[in-house]
């Protein structure tokens, strides 16, 4: 019985604190989101380039950030401005720092999604907007990246979920997140079961995830 | 055997390719073709499988880059030859004389997201400046006409492949071309849905559209050309009125007849 109150006095404590840095979790996740689909997409542009170097040069950057762990990346984001520009690192870098490093790989293998994707639409789809007199632009927005988002929803999917549990590698630069409490109060409460809670957080996070996108999936399924 | 050929001789020129050559792969697919087709016409490609239908089409419509010759539309050239180059117009030239063309493929390529409305009308609003209204009246006239209104709000997917035909028809049509370039419309369809499709093309036809069409189907090619073109290995084998060149003496051509009727 004691073990029990002892339990749910722990469970109590940490709960809060584990909820408040959540958000932090939450905040990578959704800056990442928010900033490598885009960049992803330019980087996808790049890779498909017909000019050479620019193709090399996306090349070279998706398999080096897909080829080397993010763990490293990290760190090398986070110290980049002193040994490259000299400039003092700060406490307020240490979130951009984040972010940045995060982007920047899932950049990367949102690149090759788009890549597959776009490469999945017959070319017959190009002919007849060309024909129909639309231009580059309006053919690769009105006709090709609808029917591209559509295709790559599931990879997309499996991207963010994978997301939503490298958030906690945050840690590597001290950013406190919620994984970083729940692994504090292991250490203190000397029990496992803060981590379990953690576990918990992160597989409701992606329980949310993968219904909405499920949902988006549905909703996109009025054509084949 | 329209009859009208006499009477189109005096029509305004709408297409003329000049000493038309066109490579793949170091191998010349399209030797030295000349055409010229005049408002009103309706002028059939025949020949055998291969022989260069499809890339004169695309050559025409500028889907391919020619090699060598001269393009022109109403008498505006989108490509001519110099130092030996097939030099195209500006981008902005091309587009404009783009507009004057439709054509519609063997597998229709409808944008599949799209419905039926949006299909035919989101051209002219984009490409055309047209009003949504405008260009929604003009879509639906164009669905209703080929007997589609009840599927106005269904997507392509949801359709026969006839069905699905005579919507890109129906598209290519919205953008009102001057001319539209048809290849084997019917090929991509069972025997069955294939008499809908050329139904609409007849009518078009009787409407004097101008129109170049690549096909198969013998009986109807006979029924509505103004003239024929055979081709073969990339060459102009015969061309002229339906009789001439379906009772031509060349044996080629009675063999490739032959083959298609029966
Ligand atoms: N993109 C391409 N690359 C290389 N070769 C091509 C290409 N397109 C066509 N060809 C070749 O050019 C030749 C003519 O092809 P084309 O499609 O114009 O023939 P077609 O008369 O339309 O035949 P079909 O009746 O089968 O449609 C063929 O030998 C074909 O292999
Ligand atoms: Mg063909």
């Amino acid at each position: 019985m004691q073990g029990w109150m002892e339990f749910w006095d722990n469970f109590i404590v940490m709960l809060p604190q584990l909820t408040e840095k959540f958000g932090v979790t939450v905040s990578i996740f959704v800056l990442t989101l928010l900033f490598s689909l885009p960049l992803g997409l330019l980087l996808a542009f790049g890779r498909m380039a017909k000019n050479g170097l620019l193709c090399l040069m996306s090349k070279i950057y998706i398999s080096v950030m897909r080829g080397t762990p993010l763990m490293l990346q990290l760190v090398i984001v986070y110290f980049a401005p002193y040994y490259v520009f000299g400039i003092k690192i700060t406490n307020s870098w240490r979130f951009g720092a984040v972010i940045l490093a995060f982007v920047l790989n899932y950049a990367a293998y949102f690149a090759e999604i788009y890549r597959s994707g776009i490469a999945s639409i017959p070319v017959g789809q190009y002919e007849a907007a060309k024909i129909l007199g639309y231009t580059r632009g309006q053919t690769f927005g009105k006709i090709i990246l609808p029917q591209v988002v559509k295709r790559i929803l599931p990879p997309v999917t499996n991207e963010m979920i994978t997301l939503v549990k490298d958030t906690s590698l945050a840690f590597v630069l001290a950013q406190v997140e919620m994984f970083t409490v729940a692994k504090q109060f292991a250490a203190s409460q000397a029990s496992v079961m803060p981590l379990m809670v953690a576990g918990v957080f992160y597989y409701f996070f992606n329980l949310l995830v993968a219904s909405l996108m499920e949902y988006v999936e549905k909703k996109l399924n009025y054509y084949r | 055997m329209r009859g009208g050929m006499r009477g189109n001789m005096a029509g305004k020129v709408l297409l003329e390719i000049r000493h038309l050559k066109k490579y793949f792969d170091g191998q010349e697919i399209l030797k030295d073709i000349s055409l010229t087709v005049r408002e009103g016409e309706v002028v059939s490609v025949i020949g055998p499988s291969g022989s260069g239908k499809s890339t004169l089409l695309r050559c025409a419509a500028m889907l391919e880059k020619m090699d060598a010759g001269e393009l022109a539309y109403m008498g505006e050239r989108a490509a001519y030859e110099a130092q030996g180059r097939c030099i195209y117009a500006p981008k902005e030239d091309l587009r404009r004389i783009g507009r004057r063309f439709g054509l519609v493929f063997q597998n229709f390529n409808l944008f599949p997201h799209y419905s039926v409305l949006k299909n035919v009308m989101d051209a002219p609003v984009t490409v055309g400046h047209l009003s949504k209204r405008e260009a929604r009246e003009r879509a639906e006239q164009l669905i209703s006409r080929f007997g589609l209104a009840d599927k106005k709000e269904a997507y392509p997917c949801q359709l026969s492949g006839g069905q699905q035909q005579r919507v890109s028809i129906a598209r290519a049509l919205a953008m009102q071309p001057k001319l539209l370039f048809f290849d084997e419309p019917t090929s991509a369809l069972d025997p069955e849905l294939t008499g809908e499709v050329l139904k609409v093309i007849k009518e078009l036809a009787k409407e004097k559209m101008t129109m170049i069409i690549v096909t198969h189907e013998m009986q109807f090619a006979k029924e509505i050309s103004d003239r024929v073109i055979f081709l073969e290995k990339g060459e102009i084998l015969a061309e002229g009125c339906v009789e001439e060149v379906f009772s031509s003496g060349q044996a080629r051509i009675q063999d490739f007849i032959g083959k298609v009727t029966h």
